[in-house]
């Protein structure tokens, strides 16, 4: 019967929800199908406009004794530096705590995205995203690594966990693969997965309720109004896990780093 | 080269596209460059100067404090100096009234001895005086007594002055001796 359904809403609701529904047209209205300006690269200029105007005109002029917006801009500053850089990697965190609010506030700007009314999608959507800033954090932890070891002590604490050297056949593969290979993936993919999800979910239950109210079974009708609650129910869910994906990702870098300056196993 | 995505060409998810990684990196570089640069460094600096500023306030109390406990101790170090002079001078006055005194009663009683002396020394002169003069007085009375009684002319001045000091020698003598003249001098 819901198949039956679909069929019937097919002409003017996208549904179900495909991957196409993240390749959206150009902007611009010349070159159709350019992906310099679309949806998603104006959203990252527009993320990061409103965070360099945000902290520019909050630290215009900063006092002793901060004022409201001041104490904000400080409060984010200071919740990465005190709780991600200085309490993973220690006291020389602090010289990685601007790298790590920056990271944080691109990743959480650009994620609000996903329940911004009428914006509704997050670029981090896209893989590429996440893909450059997990680029990014892998080759900061390597740099720092050989510049805090050296080149051959770097790598040799990295892929040589302490273990009987009959063992390190078999460990020395998997650290190379969990450090050097799993790593970026996996920061890349979770961020990516979480918001890509998040967004086909929400598809799923907003137009599903469109496509129940659609239907032309009488008692499929009211089934819509859940639909939605639903999915302003699932708005609330991305929320959490806007703030929380931010969060891991800064943290996962934070923790890149201190194992790469870490001087024992 | 913008024609990649062209209607029809089913797009994977999870092939990163080339062109926004770059836009993302532009981006990112921009927003890194504005925050590294002009804000974080300057929050820790405001940080360090909320830490400098309350910590300068406790140093600067405690060197209040310090300053405040070094002059009371100056203080009471002076009150008990100002209070040990004081007691000094006290005995200093003490002392030195005492020997004041001491000098005013030996140079009364010096005075007093000196008065006295003197007093005696005239006493003694007036007392030779009045020995003297009563001497002659004594004579001349009792001549004129003695020659009323008996009415006989004395002439002869050498005698009469003979019998008189006579007479003297042996009534002082007799005073000297026994105390009752009247009757030595009835018994002459």
């Amino acid at each position: 019967m819901i198949g039956q359904s679909i069929v019937l809403a097919e002409g003017d609701i996208p549904f179900p929800p495909s991957v196409e529904d993240f390749f959206l047209p150009s902007i611009v209205p010349w070159g159709e199908h350019s992906v310099w300006f679309t949806k998603f690269t104006a959203l990252i200029w527009l993320a990061v406009g409103i965070a360099i105007v945000f902290f520019l005109l909050s630290y215009r002029k900063p006092q002793l004794v901060p004022t409201k917006r001041q104490w904000i801009a400080e409060s984010i500053y200071g919740f990465v530096r005190n709780n991600i850089a200085v309490d993973m990697i220690g006291a020389q965190g602090v010289r990685f705590a601007p790298y790590f609010t920056t990271l944080f506030c691109f990743i959480f700007l650009n994620n609000l995205w996903q329940i911004v009314p009428f914006v509704q999608i997050s670029p981090m959507s896209h893989i590429a995203f996440p893909a450059f800033l997990a680029i990014i954090s892998y080759v900061l932890f390597i740099y720092v690594g050989i510049r805090h070891h050296g080149f051959a002590k770097f790598f040799k604490h990295s892929l040589m966990p302490p273990a009987p050297w009959f063992m390190q056949p078999l460990l020395i593969p998997i650290e190379l693969f969990s450090t050097f290979v799993a790593r970026p993936i996996s920061l890349a993919l979770r961020l990516f997965a979480n918001l890509f999800a998040g967004h086909i979910i929400l598809l799923v239950f907003t137009f599903g309720g469109f496509v129940l109210l659609n239907s032309d079974a009488i008692f499929l009708k009211p089934i819509s109004v859940l639909s939605w609650a639903v999915s302003i129910a699932l708005t609330f869910l991305e929320a959490l896990v806007i703030v929380l994906q931010a969060y891991i990702f800064t943290v996962l870098s934070a923790s890149y780093v201190q194992g790469a300056l870490a001087d024992g196993h | 080269m913008l024609n990649l995505a062209a209607e029809g060409v089913t797009h994977n998810p999870i092939l990163p596209d080339w062109r926004e990684i770059v836009v993302g990196t532009v981006a990112f570089a921009l927003l890194c460059f504005v925050l590294m640069k002009f804000v974080f460094p300057r929050m820790e600096q405001t940080f360090q100067a909320r830490v400098d500023a309350i910590e300068g306030g406790i140093k600067r109390a405690e060197a209040a404090q310090a300053e405040a406990n070094k002059l009371l101790e100056q203080y009471r170090a002076q009150l008990a100096e100002a209070r040990t002079d004081a007691a000094k001078i006290r005995d200093d006055a003490r002392a030195d009234a005492e020997s004041i005194r001491q000098d005013v009663l030996a140079k009364a009683r010096e005075e007093a001895d000196r008065i006295i002396a003197a007093g005696k020394e005239q006493l003694a002169a007036e007392r030779a005086t009045i020995v003297r003069e009563l001497r002659a007085e004594v004579g001349t009375i009792a001549v004129d007594l003695a020659s009323r009684i008996v009415g006989e002319s004395l002439a002869d001045e050498a005698r009469r002055k003979g019998t008189v000091e006579r007479f003297l020698a042996e009534l002082e003598g007799v005073g000297a001796g026994s105390g009752s003249t009247n009757g030595a001098v009835r018994t002459s």
